[in-house]
């Protein structure tokens, strides 16, 4: 057991990113304490996995200190199920990310290795804060590294995309801090209440909250939330973000960034909203279902892969939204298993992507074919993940999904099996545009003499691709490892939206006031 | 013996594995092939050890769930890793593993000299590791991962030879032809994903077993079930090449020949079969469907031989010749006949097999040609060949006493008894097709004088090419005897084998006993008049002349090339559905909405915001005359409002 341990993760990226700017010896320096504290705060966030009791639906590994008393502000956060895996997460792909760029970069190393490490002490902090003005803290202090990652290491329109980006997301952060103030406002209203930004608090006086504000606050979080995510129609900041950004950029932003959208929509959205999450329930789920199909047609045409992954990425996220919104056990635990999956798998898209990239300096398809012949340790890789993201059963794209679709179908919040018969048609799509894509650029003959020349996956390379792929196996094969620890927290939030849709929560609630 | 169960399964996994990541520093190809061939022989002989152990053990003794570890479970859904060894599994994994364990022996000669000898292996382990689990499930889910995982292999090893082109609508490379069968596959993925859905709503349960019990208590026509049968259906339509989803297995043939025989022949594409009928109980529950089932089968049976006539690619013919026999399958399963329809897979396996293996060595002889046009004489040259591609040809065409006679003609006469005049009618018309293009392919091939050119020197192919042919034409002419009829004097030993599987469906069908023995002989007659019709037709024609096709062509004009050219299937679907889809998506929904709508509102908004600061920027001057001024208006403006 290590004292603080949540604390110690959290932070030490962050005294990483310090002693790398402090430091600024060379390059390779910076590279190596980059890896060397990513690595340390993985191995002990292993702590926060193997520690979490399953069995105890409570929050874990719980911090608290009071920080801005006049506002009732503390510095608290802890861990269910769902945050630990997602903490775990990032942990996991940050290391990956580091050592992704390491020939890449040459630019201002120590400062793209302090923004990564900063980016996932405030990734950490999204997934971690049980104050809802910790989390907007946090929220927000990821747009400075990623601005800077797209806006200094990215492609030719970089700036284009890092402006865009960060607008977008401000305009729903704007909205959400309107909202998270009038909650606190809220509580303050209640009889013995005062103004607070407690998660915990709130997950209990926010629900009582009459449908008609109820409804203003759920959109303005959701807002901000779904443009994170992104759902359609709000994702066109996404394939711009991932074509400019640097490949580790791009890694980060697939693999962990857009997931703190789907895991704000289940902690605030879900637990604090239970009743106007019932109302929109069936909205948000369209917008997952156009999305899913939406985003595969799209991918579908695209001529450089990389933006092919981006839009398949809006695809896979309409997945998790319509897991979430189903309102079933079986459907969150799908959804949250498939944050992961796409993590790693849209993740590993991104690093191979970013490979070939730098080999050829182009990504686009036609430019490619025939790879198999020049680079087949690439290529095998290459195929594995595709499976991954077209969901072959055996492969971990396959549990989230089929657990989404089984769990929606049962529905009885969405109580039509329409959701589920055209979000099914995106397993067929994802084949459709992930294989053509394969094919164009992996199979036939090379259609560029310059591909003839390419050397195949360094062991540093394997040695990235590796893990994902142990763990693309690992989930398909035995996900239990990762569904068990969730459960229960999946089941808290769900009995409580089921308690409100029977109509109990609120006439209880209601009748204390 | 069945709690070794997972042995059969994982042999081929270590197989695979070794070969997939050792293969390229063992380079050897015996080694590799041995590796290959060696883990499906064990599996194969776990098999029948099992299989030996079964048949010890009374009828009602023979099913066990041996159940492995807990796959995925959430909420109220669990689902095992788990192996129901029954009667029916128990035959799929002895024709799989025993046909596979030949195949893979062949394969060692075929692929000789292929540089990616081992990555040959690696698919086809991984293919009979698939396979395994897709006939050895206990529950829908595991039966999915084997059924998308045969999927995957067949896409694999369809674009093996990756840098060949091959020809078809929209298909140039190998790889295309690959991707088409994946993603027809995945639309009838697509239903029997959602028919899991409506099972697991249902029956709150995704295990055969459990499903089967709940089903014993249901009405015959309950709704439900009709949708869940027919998307299962469905889903047997792509993986089994049945109409509307058949237009993959065609072009799967660019994949080196044994990769045809396995999985586009013998095992593969039977898979639809075997989950009808693992199914049967809920099927039985489902008339509507089962009707559906029986049309399909008997319209894919007769569409697809009558493509099979017009065609000169010698695998084309085959599959063709494949889809057709598949339809018999399912028209077997859909007049109730499921014994008769396990009973075609088996034979069909043999027979099957042997054919394409057969054409295989042919094409290997022949240095890759593979028109028939350009063939001709080659029996002298390669008598192994052409004696064990004769033999299963005969039994293909229904000549008793080989094994296709047997299982054509019990589906045939059932679906006559049980189904309807009609159906047998397209059936027997199917079967006179099917004599006339096989014996149009083997005189063809095999008779006549030699049309190649003199560069070719055809010889017969090495041993261990040749003994997997000798014994599935061995098999395809004993195979048959475990179903001779009552009628004929026989035991009928696979009816009473599988009985206790079928028991429940058959209980609920309640299919009258049929005692007219006449029309049964009368029948049969007329089946065997029409193998030796077709037969004699079709050697005669075209040992007459080689060119007989062009005469035809000549005198039917547009009905011979609607046959040679597929109906025009494929063009159908790309005119339909391909082309629109992919149009929609590019000019529509990317250019256009995605864009021109919506990054046309994001921009527009930031363009909206600079102009408006731009416009107020002008009154921002600087100079204190011309603030005094706008304080002036303002003032007037202001004052006028609060005196009037």
């Amino acid at each position: 057991m290590i004292p603080h341990v949540l604390n110690v993760v959290l932070f030490l990226p962050l005294i990483g990113a310090a002693a790398v700017m402090l430091a600024r010896r060379s390059d390779s320096a910076a590279r190596w304490t980059g890896v060397v504290f990513s690595l340390l705060t993985f191995v002990l966030s292993l702590e926060l996995f193997f520690g979490y009791d399953a069995n105890n639906p409570a929050m874990q590994f719980v911090e608290k200190v009071s920080w801005i008393p006049a506002l009732n502000v503390s510095y608290h956060v802890g861990l269910d199920g769902i945050s630990m895996l997602l903490v775990v997460l990032t942990t996991f792909i940050t290391p990956i990310v580091l050592i992704s760029s390491w020939s890449s970069i040459t630019k201002n190393v120590p400062l793209y290795i302090a923004m990564m490490l900063i980016l996932e002490t405030a990734m950490i902090g999204v997934f971690s804060s049980l104050d809802i003005f910790l989390f907007y803290v946090f929220w927000e202090m990821i747009l400075i590294p990623m601005y800077f990652i797209i806006g200094i290491w990215g492609g030719k329109n970089r700036i284009y995309a890092t402006v865009k980006f960060f607008i977008y997301t401000m305009v729903g952060s704007l909205l959400m801090l309107i909202a998270i103030i009038w909650l606190g406002y809220y509580a303050s209203t209640m009889p013995g209440g005062e103004f607070t930004t407690d998660i915990t608090m709130l997950f209990d006086i926010a629900p009582t909250i009459p449908l008609g504000i109820q409804g203003w606050m759920f959109a303005a979080f959701a807002l901000s939330f779904l443009i994170k995510v992104p759902a359609f129609p709000l994702h066109t900041w996404l394939p711009d973000a991932h074509v400019e950004a640097p490949t580790g950029g791009s890694v980060i932003l697939a693999g962990v960034l857009l997931k703190m959208g789907t895991y704000g929509l289940i902690r605030f959205n879900l637990q604090l909203f239970p009743q106007a999450s019932l109302e929109f329930a069936s909205f948000l789920s369209v917008l997952g279902v156009v999305g899913i199909i939406y985003g595969a047609l799209v991918s579908m045409v695209q001529k450089d892969v990389k933006k092919l992954v981006a839009y398949s990425s809006v695809s896979h996220m309409g997945f998790i939204l319509l897991g979430l919104f189903g309102v079933t056990v079986t459907g969150l635990q799908g959804g949250l298993i498939q944050m992961v999956n796409h993590g790693l798998s849209t993740g590993a898209l991104f690093l191979i992507v970013g490979m070939i990239y730098d080999r050829r300096h182009t990504r686009m398809i036609e430019e490619f074919g025939g790879l198999a012949r020049q680079i087949p340790i690439f290529a095998t890789f290459f195929m594995i993940v595709t499976l991954s993201s077209i969901g072959l059963p055996g492969l971990n794209g396959f549990v989230g999904e089929f657990l989404i679709l089984l769990g929606s179908f049962q529905s009885d919040v969405l109580g039509s099996p329409w959701y589920v018969v055209f979000a099914a048609s995106g397993v067929v799509f994802a084949a459709v545009y992930m294989l053509w894509m394969y094919q164009r650029v992996v199979f036939g003959v090379s259609r560029n003499p310059e591909n003839e020349k390419l050397s195949d996956l360094s062991i540093r390379e394997i040695g990235l691709l590796l893990p994902v792929v142990l763990f693309i196996v690992w989930i398909g094969v035995y996900p239990s490892t990762f569904l068990d620890k969730t459960e229960s927290s999946v089941q808290r939030v769900v009995e409580k939206l089921e308690k409100v849709q029977r109509g109990e929560y609120l006439t209880t609630s209601v009748s204390e006031q | 013996m069945h709690q070794y169960v997972g042995l059969i399964v994982l042999f081929p996994l270590i197989g695979l594995l070794i070969n997939g990541l050792l293969g390229w520093k063992i380079k050897n190809e015996k080694v590799i092939g041995s590796i290959g061939s060696g883990a499906v022989g064990l599996s194969f002989a776990l098999a029948v050890a099992i299989f030996i152990d079964m048949l010890g053990a009374a009828p009602e003794q023979r099913s066990h769930v041996v159940e492995l570890f807990t796959w995925i479970a959430a909420g109220s859904f669990k689902v095992s890793a788990a192996y129901q060894v029954d009667q029916l599994s128990v035959l799929m994994t002895l024709v799989v593993t025993g046909v596979g364990f030949l195949i893979h022996v062949y394969s060692i000669g075929y692929m000789h000299g292929d540089r990616s000898f081992a990555r040959f292996f690696t698919y086809l382990n991984l293919f009979i590791f698939a396979m395994l689990n897709l006939v050895l499930a206990d529950n829908y889910v595991l039966m999915f991962l084997g059924w998308e995982g045969v999927g995957l292999c067949s896409y694999l090893l369809i674009g093996f030879w990756y840098q060949k082109k091959f020809e078809g609508v929209t298909i140039t490379w190998t790889g295309d032809a690959g991707n088409k069968a994946f993603w027809v596959n995945r639309i009838g993925d697509f239903a029997f994903m959602l028919g899991m859905f409506l099972i697991f709503k249902e029956f709150g349960t995704l295990t055969f077993n459990e499903v089967m019990g709940q089903a014993d208590t249901m009405a015959v026509g309950n709704s439900t079930v009709f949708w869940i049968t027919l998307l299962l259906f469905i889903g047997a339509t792509g993986k089994s090449a049945q109409i509307p989803l058949f237009i993959w297995l065609p072009d799967a043939m660019a994949g080196p020949t044994p990769v045809s025989a396995l999985i586009h022949a013998a095992t593969m594409v039977t898979a639809g079969v075997y989950m009808v009928a693992r199914n049967s109980a809920l099927y039985a529950l489902a008339p509507d469907t089962m009707m559906v089932v029986a049309i399909v089968g008997a319209v894919t049976a007769i569409m697809a031989a009558s493509i099979g006539i017009a065609q000169n690619d010698i695998k084309k013919v085959l599959a063709y010749s494949t889809v057709s026999q598949l339809g018999y399958m399912f028209l077997a399963l859909g007049v109730g006949a499921f014994t008769a329809g396990i009973f075609h897979v088996m034979t069909h396996a043999f027979f099957k097999a042997c054919l394409f293996l057969g054409s295989g060595s042919v094409i290997h002889a022949m240095h890759e040609e593979q028109d028939i046009r350009h063939m001709g004489g080659l029996k002298k040259v390669m008598p192994y060949t052409y004696w064990t591609f004769l033999i299963s040809s005969f039994a293909i065409a229904g000549f008793p006493p080989l094994s296709g006679f047997f299982s054509k003609d019990e589906i045939l006469w059932k679906s006559f008894a049980d189904g309807s005049p009609i159906l047998w009618f397209i059936g027997a018309a199917a079967a006179l097709m099917t004599a006339f293009y096989m014996f149009r392919m083997v005189t063809l091939t095999f008779e006549g004088k030699p049309r190649w050119a003199d560069d070719k020197h055809p010889h017969e192919s090495p041993p261990s090419m040749t003994i997997p042919l000798i014994a599935l034409a061995a098999l395809a002419v004993v195979g048959g005897f475990v179903g001779v009829p009552a009628v004929l004097g026989g035991g009928n030993a696979i009816h009473q084998w599988l009985h206790p599987v079928f028991a429940q469906a058959e209980k609920t069908m309640a299919l009258p006993e049929h005692h007219a023995h006449t029309t049964e002989y009368i029948l049969m007659a007329i089946s065997v008049a029409i193998g030796v019709t077709g037969w004699w037709v079709g050697r005669r024609m075209f040992l007459k002349d080689p060119n007989a096709d062009e005469r035809i062509a000549a005198k039917t004009g547009f009905l011979y090339r609607l046959l040679a050219r597929k109906y025009f299937v494929d063009e159908a679907y790309d005119a339909a559905v391909v082309r629109p889809v992919v149009k929609t998506s590019d000019s529509f929904l990317f250019r256009f909405f995605d864009v021109r709508i919506i990054d046309g509102i994001v921009n527009g908004a930031g363009a909206l915001a600079g102009w408006t600061s731009r416009t107020l920027r002008v009154i921002q001057t600087g100079v204190v005359q011309n603030y005094a001024a706008l304080i002036v208006v303002g003032l007037v403006i202001v004052l006028g409002l609060i005196i009037l």
